[in-house]
This record gives C-alpha cells, sequence and structure tokens, in this order.
C-alpha cells in the first residue's frame, strides 16, 4: 500500500442556501479497500461524493490525490484523474442497446474493437452482458452493470457506488459484492454509500459515519453490530421493534381475485391474475423489485385509474371495482402512496390544507361543499402531535418538511382516519432510521387495532420486520403468498426474478 | 457565469411587492420614453396616470372600464388557477352582448321590468356557450383550448359585425353598422345623471366577492387549486378532470358574457361593430397582475382601467399615440413576470474556476 492515501479530504465545508451540508469534513481512502460511506437521508453523504466526483465545488477545504492536491472542475475532469462513479439513478436511454450506451459515454471508437474490450472487461469481473439488448428490456441489476462497465473501462483508481443495492435482488447484490470485492483485490479503491447496515458490515473494510454534515465516527464495520451502527449514524439508542406477534386474524379486510388490468404506458406492466385476501388484524407484504407493477397494483387498489379489465377487489366485503378513490375511502380504506409530493400530498399548499386532501368528503369536515376549516385546522394539529411531525406549524407549507416528516404526516392522515384497510407503498423510502422505526410502529399498532394492512416495499428487511405473510411481485404477476416464518430472504429474492402465472393460478384456486 | 437557483423560502411579501414595484418600474419606463418623445415626463405623467384620479369623471370612467375587466378577470382566475388556458375570453365577451343585447333588439319597444334580467342571464348562457366549445372539444378529442377559444374570437367579432351589418341593422340607421338603441327598460341605470357609470359596478364588486367565498370557503375552490397545483394528488382526491375543464371554462366564460351584455346594456346602449377595446385579452393581464385572487384582481382592475383612461387623455391632451396603453399594458405585464421570476429565484453570478488540476 502507498504511504499516502488514494484520495484524501481535508477541512470540506459546503453550504446551500438554508443549510450546511458538509461541515470541516476529513476523509481518507486507501487504494485497495471498500470504504462505507454511512449516513441517514441528508446527512451529507451525497453532497460530499459530488464533490469528488467534480458535480460541486467545496466552500472551503483541500482535496489530495496520491499525495498531490487536486482539483476536480467536472465529472470529466474527475473521470480523467481516475475517479468513477455509479449513480443511484440510472442515466441510460432505454431504446437503445447495451453496447450504444457504453459506446456513447467514451469518447469515439471502433465498435468492434469496444465490443471486444467490454467483454473481456466484463468478463474478468464477472458482469455478465448481453451487448445487443434494448435497456428498457433489461432488470435493475442488469442496468447497474452496464453503469459499473462504462465505469471500468475508464480504469478508476476510484469507483463510487451510490445506494447500488436499493434496486437489486438479494442474488444480484451478491453478484455486485463479488465484483466490487474483485476491483479491491487488484487494488481499487470503492467508496460505497449506503444506508443499510447488515451489507455494508459484510462488504466493507472501513467506515466513515456522517450526522448532519459533520464526520462523527470511523469504524470497522466488521466489529461493529448493526444495531450499533445504527445508533452511530442516528446519534441515539434506538428501542427494538417489538417484532410480529401472531395477532387473531378476523374478517377479510381486502379480497383482490384475479385481478387483471392493461397498461396505457410505454412500458408499462400489466397486472395478471393477482389474488390474495388480506384478513382484518393482519399484515400482508409484497417485496419486489422496482418496476414489476408494483405502481400498477396500487393505482388498481385505489381506483385511480378506473376498474380493472376483470377479477375483482373487495374492500371490507363490498365490491369496489367500479368505484373511484373517494368512493372507496367510504368503504373504510385508505392509501399511502408512494410519490409524496405530487400525489399523496402537495408541496405548495399548507399542512391544514394537505389533511383536508383526502378526506373532502368527510361531513365533519365539509358541510354542503363548504369546509370547516377550523375542525380541519384541529385535525392536522392532531396530526402532528400524534405522529412528531416536526415543523414549525400547521400553516406550513408541506414542501418544507423533510421527506421524513411529510412521510410521518401523510402516514398520520391516513392512520387517524382510521381505515378497516390501510395500503401503503415503500412506507419508508427516504426516510431516516428514526421516522422509519415510528412509522413501523404505528402500522403494528392499528394492525393490532384490527385492521387490515397492505405494504408494498422494496426494502425486505422491512417486510421481513413487520409482516405476517408474503408474496413477491413480478412482471405483473404474484406468486404463492406464504406465511413469513416459512421463507427465508434468499427464497424470496428467488422469487423476484421470475414470473409467477402458474403458481399464481394455483393459489388463486386454492383460495376459492 | 449567470444562473437562477430557485429561493429555499417564499415570502409573501414579495408576492404581494412584485406587482407594486412592476407599476414602479412601468412609470419610470414611462418617464424614460416620454423624454426619448420630447415631451415633458411630469406633466405626461401627470395626464396618465393622476389626471384619471382626480375628478369625479374621470373615476366614472376608470370605474366603467374596471367593470368588465374585474368581471372578466375574475372568471379567468378560476380557469388559470386550474391551468386550464381561456384565452379567448374576449370571443365570450362578445357572445354574451349579442345574446343578451339580441332580446333587446327583439323588445325594442318593451317596458317590461323582467327584460334587463333576463338580458343579464342570456348574457351569461352566451358567453358559457362560446366556452362550452373549447370545454366539448378539449374534454372529447384533448384539442388545445387555448388555440380553439383563441380562433373563436374571430369568429365571434365576425358574427358580431355580421348581424349588426345585416339582419339587426336598425331600420332607423341611416345604414350606419349597429343595432337599434336598446329600450330603457333594457338599460342598465346610472348613479349620477352626468356620468357613465352604471350598476354594473355592484356586479364587477360582487363577481370577486362571490369568487373569494368559492376560492377560500368551499370544496369547489379547494379542488379547483388542487387540480392546477398538482394533477395527480388532484385524481388521487377524486377530482375528476373532465368537469373541472367544464366548471372552470363556464365560469369564465359566463363572467364574461356577463361583462359583454352590461357593457352592451349600460354603457353603449345599443349593439355596434366593436364593443370592446381588447377587455377580454387586457383581462388575463389583469388576472395575473392581481395573483390569480379575487381582491387582487378588483385592485389590478383598477390599475389596468387608468391606463385606458390615462391613455385617451395623453392621445387627447398631450398628442400621444393610441399605441402608447397597449405599450404601457405591456410593460406592466413584462415587469410583472420579471419580478415574479426574481421573487422565486435568485440571480446567481459565479466566475468559473480556472484549470482542473494545479
Amino acid at each position: 500500500m502507498p504511504d499516502s492515501p488514494l484520495l484524501q479530504l481535508k477541512g470540506i465545508d459546503k453550504s446551500f442556501p438554508g443549510c450546511r451540508a458538509n461541515e470541516a469534513i476529513d476523509l481518507d481512502i486507501q487504494a485497495g479497500e471498500i470504504h462505507a460511506l454511512l449516513g441517514e437521508n441528508g446527512a451529507g453523504k451525497s453532497t460530499l461524493v459530488k464533490i469528488i466526483y467534480g458535480v460541486l465545488r467545496p466552500d472551503h477545504g483541500d482535496l489530495w490525490w496520491q499525495g498531490k492536491p487536486l482539483r476536480v472542475a467536472s465529472p470529466a475532469a474527475a473521470r480523467r484523474v481516475g475517479i468513477g462513479m455509479v449513480f443511484q439513478h440510472f442515466s441510460l436511454f432505454e431504446a437503445m442497446t447495451v453496447l450504444e450506451n457504453i459506446a456513447l459515454a467514451l469518447p469515439a471508437q471502433d465498435v468492434g474493437a469496444l465490443r471486444d474490450n467490454i467483454d473481456a472487461t466484463a468478463e474478468s469481473y464477472g458482469l455478465a452482458l448481453d451487448l445487443d439488448r434494448d435497456v428498457y428490456e433489461l432488470s435493475m441489476g442488469e442496468r447497474q452493470r452496464i453503469e459499473i462497465v462504462r465505469s471500468l473501462l475508464q480504469n478508476p483508481q476510484l469507483l463510487i457506488l451510490d445506494e447500488p443495492t436499493s434496486v437489486l435482488t438479494p442474488q444480484e447484490a451478491d453478484m455486485l459484492f463479488t465484483t466490487l470485492r474483485a476491483l479491491a483485490d487488484e487494488g481499487r479503491a470503492v467508496l460505497y454509500i449506503s444506508h443499510k447496515l447488515e451489507e455494508v458490515r459484510r462488504l466493507c473494510h472501513r467506515a466513515t459515519i456522517l450526522r448532519d454534515g459533520r464526520r462523527v465516527a470511523d469504524c470497522i464495520p466488521a466489529e461493529e453490530t448493526a444495531q450499533s451502527l445504527a445508533e452511530k449514524m442516528i446519534g441515539r439508542r434506538i428501542e427494538q421493534s417489538t417484532g410480529n406477534v401472531p395477532r387473531q386474524p378476523g374478517q377479510p379486510g381486502l379480497r383482490i381475485f384475479e385481478l387483471r388490468t392493461g397498461s396505457d404506458a410505454p412500458h408499462g406492466i400489466s397486472l395478471s391474475d393477482m389474488s390474495f385476501t388480506i384478513n382484518e388484524g393482519e399484515i400482508l407484504g409484497i417485496a419486489g423489485i422496482a418496476g414489476n407493477g408494483q405502481t400498477e397494483l396500487m393505482s388498481a387498489l385505489t381506483g385511480e385509474t378506473g376498474p380493472p379489465s376483470s377479477g375483482s377487489i373487495e374492500i371490507m366485503g363490498a365490491p369496489a371495482n367500479q368505484l373511484g378513490p373517494v368512493a372507496r375511502r367510504k368503504l373504510g380504506a385508505a392509501f399511502v402512496l408512494e410519490e409524496r409530493v405530487g400525489h399523496a400530498a402537495v408541496g405548495d399548499m399548507t399542512l391544514v390544507e394537505n389533511s383536508f386532501l383526502t378526506t373532502l368528503e368527510d361531513p365533519a369536515f365539509c358541510k354542503h361543499g363548504v369546509i370547516k376549516w377550523p375542525a380541519v385546522r384541529a385535525f392536522s394539529d392532531q396530526i402532528t402531535h400524534d405522529f412528531d411531525v416536526r415543523t414549525t406549524g400547521v400553516d406550513a407549507l408541506a414542501s418544507s418538511l423533510s421527506g421524513g416528516n411529510l412521510q410521518k404526516f401523510i402516514v398520520g392522515r391516513e392512520m387517524l382516519q382510521s381505515p378497516g384497510v390501510l395500503v401503503v407503498s415503500q412506507p419508508t423510502w427516504g426516510v431516516d432510521a428514526g421516522a422509519a422505526a415510528d412509522i413501523h410502529r404505528a402500522i403494528r399498532s392499528l394492525a393490532e387495532a384490527g385492521s387490515a394492512i397492505l405494504i408494498i416495499s422494496q426494502d425486505l428487511d422491512e417486510i421481513l420486520a413487520l409482516c405476517d405473510r408474503v408474496a413477491v411481485i413480478s412482471q405483473g404477476t404474484l406468486s404463492r403468498v406464504q406465511p413469513i416464518h416459512d421463507v427465508t430472504p434468499e427464497q424470496i429474492g428467488l422469487l423476484m426474478g421470475i414470473r409467477h402465472d402458474s403458481i399464481a393460478n394455483e393459489a388463486s384456486r386454492a383460495t376459492t | 457565469m449567470l444562473r437562477l437557483e430557485p429561493r429555499v423560502s417564499h415570502s409573501v411579501l414579495a408576492a404581494w411587492l412584485s406587482p407594486l414595484v412592476a407599476l414602479l418600474m412601468t412609470v419610470i419606463t414611462g418617464t424614460v420614453i416620454f423624454i426619448a418623445m420630447g415631451k415633458d415626463p411630469a406633466a405626461t405623467l401627470y395626464i396618465y396616470f393622476l389626471q384619471p384620479l382626480v375628478s369625479a369623471s374621470g373615476l366614472s370612467e376608470v370605474a366603467v372600464k374596471a367593470g368588465p375587466l374585474v368581471l372578466i378577470a375574475t372568471g379567468l382566475s378560476f380557469g388559470f388557477r386550474a391551468g386550464v388556458w381561456n384565452i379567448g375570453a374576449e370571443g365570450q365577451y362578445i357572445l354574451g352582448a349579442i345574446v343578451g343585447g339580441g332580446l333587446a333588439v327583439f323588445f325594442h319597444d318593451s317596458t317590461n321590468a323582467l327584460l334587463l334580467p333576463s338580458m343579464l342571464a342570456l348574457g351569461i348562457v352566451g358567453g358559457m356557450i362560446w366556452a362550452a366549445i373549447p370545454a366539448l372539444l378539449k374534454t372529447r378529442f384533448n384539442a388545445n383550448e387555448i388555440l380553439v377559444s383563441l380562433m373563436l374570437v374571430y369568429i365571434a367579432e365576425l358574427l358580431l359585425v355580421y348581424l349588426v351589418h345585416g339582419p339587426w341593422r336598425n331600420p332607423q340607421g341611416w345604414g350606419f353598422p349597429g343595432t337599434r338603441t336598446f329600450p330603457d327598460a333594457a338599460v342598465l341605470p346610472v348613479f349620477f345623471a352626468q356620468h357613465r357609470l352604471h350598476w354594473g359596478l355592484i356586479l364587477a364588486l360582487a363577481a370577486p366577492l362571490l369568487a373569494w367565498f368559492l376560492v377560500a370557503k368551499t370544496r369547489f375552490g379547494f379542488r379547483v387549486r388542487l387540480f392546477g397545483s398538482a394533477p395527480l394528488a388532484a385524481r388521487h382526491a377524486g377530482v375528476r378532470s373532465t368537469r373541472m375543464i367544464w366548471m372552470t371554462l363556464l365560469i369564465g366564460g359566463g363572467l364574461a358574457g356577463l361583462a359583454g351584455v352590461i357593457e352592451a346594456s349600460g354603457t353603449i346602449g345599443q349593439l355596434v361593430p366593436i364593443i370592446s377595446p381588447g377587455y377580454g385579452f387586457t383581462a388575463i393581464i389583469v388576472a395575473f397582475l392581481g395573483r390569480l385572487l379575487p381582491l387582487g384582481v378588483l385592485l389590478a382592475g383598477v390599475v389596468i382601467a387608468v391606463t385606458y383612461i390615462g391613455g385617451e387623455n395623453a392621445q387627447i391632451v398631450a398628442g400621444l399615440p393610441k399605441a402608447v396603453t397597449s405599450l404601457f399594458q405591456g410593460v406592466i405585464l413584462f415587469y410583472l413576470l420579471a419580478f415574479d421570476l426574481v421573487t422565486r429565484y435568485r440571480l446567481v453570478f459565479r466566475r468559473e474556476r480556472g484549470p482542473e488540476h494545479a
């Protein structure tokens, strides 16, 4: 190992209007190590890597590369120095082939030579790619491989990955880890940004933990527990969640039978023959990788996109196929949508107005078309109080809340309507660990109070922690619903990659 | 390098200051223009902006002009809030005048007290019919309401010209285009014998009040705002887009039609080939200058009315061209949009850093 670190950051400061994203951050990355950058949402991880990759410039502080001062004015400059980056959101053209996407990012060159070059790189790191397929056909894991290969072709000494496993199945993640270990063994460095503690413990040699823009700890992840890492991240003790307590299931709350939908979107997913029943007091989890029909299932359940092509939806025993969102709410359903701003809430409306958003047909809040604003205000006060929403007041705009606080507000708004059926999509996506724990507790206590709850989540840990039963959605089909204790994460991961038509049909026959 | 960065917090004060600053800048720009034209800026500005406000007859004329602007802009604000761009209020205004005024043409010797209320109601219906065309085409065929409503303006103008030259021409009018003058029962009474200010003013004041109630206190108003600022959230809240498009276009058309029949009845007293100095288009400026808020529209209507009267005065007294009125209205809108931009964004000047490697 060389004497000076591969990359060294000294006293990095970066402020944005209204927030100090990075404050006096020191960081050093050695050649040949996989270095984790850990922190909650908003801790300053993204800002710091954008500075390293030349997207942002620090207000103060220096970067050193192999012992020499370094200035990166742009991502192109960073790549020339030997810094590569794979972003969380891919920059790929869906209508182009893998080869075309890679060629676009590189200097013009002979396609035949490039093809050989890609094949060689892909093979030596175990990154299987079919160069002639169109990107829209590929899974998220395959798309990520394109991005990684694209970076590796530029022979980086440091590869930065931002939340790389958030879109991967457990199997795909394992393949990624193998690749990353191979890179480290060659003497390259990897900067690995994540908030998934278990994988950081398995993969990374060292970790730097950020909180509120400051570096708060350095540690060796293998010597820590997930619990101790999480406490370093959020800066306080976390109460252990109570785990899934078996409850007495009651009457069917939400019943879906052989549900089918068409899809208008160009690369949209159609749902085929989905069946499941959730009884009162029960939490069902639907796991799966993004883009496999979760969005379509959610809009079929809310009724926003009209009735399904065939099959049936029953809410609290009443047929709901032909009903819109408001009528379904009247039957006792409530929905927490994945997209917070613009769908579940309106950014440029106040919290008071946002709490009227899903209660606008409630006679307690609106009579003869005239809104009872004092009652709505009292309701929003109750939400912010009961769900610990940190805000300057209920007259604050929804857009002024952090992601976690807005999610608590939305979850609170739906739960305080005491729904018989609660459908939640991505309950803690982008939410900090403290708020996530609060939301999980609230979901559990609602189930204990007798609601039927459906959780659609890409976060397998969340499903394992919360749900009584689990099914996997893949390409618009649903696997058999199984008790959570009968399956391992690996089995669930395997189900994420295959269509379930035959299995789903069996399951639906079994329930009739 | 100049860049625009979104501001973190939006100041309510700035949102209200921006129209005022826009007006101030318009006055300053006016000074420069007057100097360039070789006019005495102080005297010309006085004629333009203050003279309309210092005499009873000036005030009466300002109110007469502000009335239709406020009525139309109040209606348009609903559509603009909901993201439904009705640009054809001028046409709906003309149709209101035709349908409502037509009643007075047919019953030109009537003394029935119901004539006037019926005309006002028919004026609303006429404006609504004209606005229903873009609504139907948009909801059925997704036709762009901006183009459809705008093109219907020209059809309405030509229809009016045809009627007053042809079938509705006054038989005792010595061949001049124009209908018979309306009977007394069809004319909105004036407040003061020597001024043109008429009872239409009451309706022009009532409309923003009613609109304020609808927007701030009712579920309908909430849905309109929701539909405009977050269509997906609106869909989730059960707001039907077809219904919103119809409702906002009908409100805009109805109030424009009402303004048209009020103008024909109260201010003109008959139908003539040209019954509007572009109220339907100017009302778009009024709506935005008033922040699409009912009471803001009321204030903005008065300000823009002053530019009409001031423009007329400036033509007569200072010998300025007629185009000065449109120029001022355009300059006001320009500054308003500019200041809106800087209240939402801030200009950042940043010098590019030097070499990439040290």
